[in-house]
């Protein structure tokens, strides 16, 4: 489908009743050769590079609901690359890349805005720590700069400078960060995707995995059973959930839920996206107008796709202590969705034990900026065996063998990741 | 949440702070032959369960003892909540009768 500007006024007059769908609803062929689980960014990611880039063919993405219902089509949309450890920035940076070239590569608008990324520091230590952090992001190709209080004013004026208690000594900027449109992430992939031959079967759910002689070969759905010679897990929340049905319910994961909020629609007043670095408060301004702003996770395990209300008042608590300005605009929704938090805080992109089973998750809550280099580097892996060259640090035993990679130094306990 | 406290009665989990799967009673010996193997699962494999999960929580802002919660993590519903030591205590007295926490 074409779009254009007179597209849409030739639409207008014929009441909208030319669009047709993006994608084909098929049936679910009875064997494909890789089979990826979830219907998420990071699934139909995998799958449009899988197809498109390595040249595979007969894929298919099995989704329980509808393409992109779960932490996709509820984030906050940041996305940036200023991480620390080698393991990660690289990783982050390729993504970030990939980011810059979405739209021309899937032709599809996803409103890819790099308006930059502030991270606000308040003690000398933090300062430090931020510059070692912009350093570590440079020497990975990536942009970084430090901004003194005065650059900072004169580009952020309404922040609460001289807050008694968290005063505003800096920040950390990342130019080439921003926001994307996250829906349109999801549905630029699986256009993509389904242009390229994927098959994309929603309202169909695996209800187990058949594994002979340690090797899969296919999954139970609810709509049948579907052979495949290689199965990619990528549901995030649901990990455990779906890794238990092929015996693999011990994993160094646990599922969190973690609350977002959109306020009514403003006029333009946040340039770019600031977070508070006293507390965990991150907030941007879409296009519409809405503040888009989050927090911490609510810390303690959850399936719910809600929050309780402790955690609201934390991050208004972060959002006042910031810009208090913002403290007279109404919240108009509030949601949440389950992270696969790790036990290190970085995520794992690796085969299993099982011959034909791999495994995407442990994304925390930073998975949406990791959604283009996550599917490429993940279809690295089912077509070639091999992870790709950015993502080699992801392994699922580095718990085991002492290499985690854990940017907070939080230890082994995913609720301060 | 209200977490049912066995000796103070109901208390918001605000008052809390939370660690985890209650299965971090179940502290391997750490000088046996075998404790590479052991507390590799210990520290970094959970169950994750979506329904009933038993988990630890510390009354830090009460009277600072640890509890077993018992919760489901899909509804928030709390089943109730016993005090850690008394685990502890009922784990070592069946510990070769394998009673999970």
């Amino acid at each position: 489908m074409r779009y254009s500007a007179f597209r849409v006024l030739q639409e207008a007059l014929r009441g909208h009743k030319g669009w047709r769908p993006l994608w084909r609803d098929p049936e679910p062929q009875a064997a494909y050769d890789t089979v990826i689980v979830g219907g998420g960014g990071h699934g139909l990611a995998t799958a449009y590079y899988l197809a498109n880039t390595f040249k595979q063919s007969r894929i298919a993405v099995l989704e329980k609901g509808w393409l992109g219902s779960g932490n996709i089509g509820r984030n906050t949309t940041i996305i940036r690359s200023n991480y620390l450890l080698p393991g990660n920035e690289p990783f982050y940076e390729f993504s970030m890349k990939l980011w810059e070239n979405l739209e021309q590569e899937f032709n599809f608008n996803a409103m890819v805005s790099q308006r930059g990324v502030v991270n606000l520091f308040h003690t000398d230590g933090q300062r430090d720590a931020y510059r070692r952090r912009g350093n570590a992001a440079i020497l990975a190709g990536a942009d970084a700069e430090l901004l003194e209080r005065d650059a900072l004013r004169a580009m952020i004026p309404f922040l609460n400078f001289d807050n008694a208690r968290f005063p505003v000594k800096g920040g950390l900027l990342q130019r080439r960060g921003g926001t994307a449109r996250h829906d349109g992430v999801a549905w630029g992939y699986a256009r993509g995707a389904d242009r390229a031959g994927v098959d994309l079967i929603q309202n169909c759910e695996v209800t187990g995995f058949r594994i002979e002689n340690g090797t899969v070969k296919g999954v139970e759905t609810s709509r049948g059973f579907i052979g495949a010679k290689k199965v990619g897990v990528a549901v995030a929340g649901s990990t455990s959930r779906v890794m238990a049905q092929a015996g693999m319910g011990q994993l160094p994961i646990e599922s969190h839920v973690l609350q977002a909020f959109v306020s009514e629609g403003l006029k333009p007043t946040i340039p770019g996206v600031i977070t508070f670095g006293a507390g965990h408060f991150y907030i941007s301004q879409s296009d519409k107008g809405g503040l888009v702003f989050g927090g911490d996770i609510d810390g303690y395990n959850s399936y719910a796709q809600r929050g309780n209300l402790p955690t609201v008042e934390d991050v208004a608590e972060g959002g006042m202590a910031v810009m208090p300005m913002i403290g007279r605009a109404r919240l108009l929704r509030m949601w949440g969705g389950i992270m696969d938090m790790s036990m290190d805080g970085s995520p794992i992109i690796d085969r299993t034990p099982i011959d034909g089973l791999y495994l995407n998750s442990g994304w925390c809550y930073g998975g949406f900026k990791a959604t283009p280099a996550s599917g490429y580097a993940f279809a690295h892996l089912l077509a070639t065996d091999r992870p790709h060259e950015t993502a080699g640090a992801y392994r699922l035993d580095r718990f085991q063998r002492g290499t985690v990679i854990d940017e907070k130094g939080a230890g082994a306990q995913p609720n301060l990741h | 949440m209200l977490i049912p406290h066995p000796l103070l009665g109901l208390r918001d989990a605000q008052e809390f702070s939370y660690l985890g799967d209650a299965s971090l009673l179940l502290r391997p010996d750490g000088m046996a032959e075998n404790a590479a193997e052991t507390f590799f699962p210990y520290v970094y494999l959970r169950e994750n369960p979506a329904g009933l999960h038993r988990e630890l929580w510390f009354h830090e802002q009460g009277d600072r003892s640890w509890l077993v919660v018992t919760r489901n993590t899909v509804t928030h519903e709390i089943l109730g909540a016993e005090l850690a030591g008394d685990v502890v205590a009922r784990n070592r007295a069946s510990r070769d009768g394998g009673d999970l926490a």
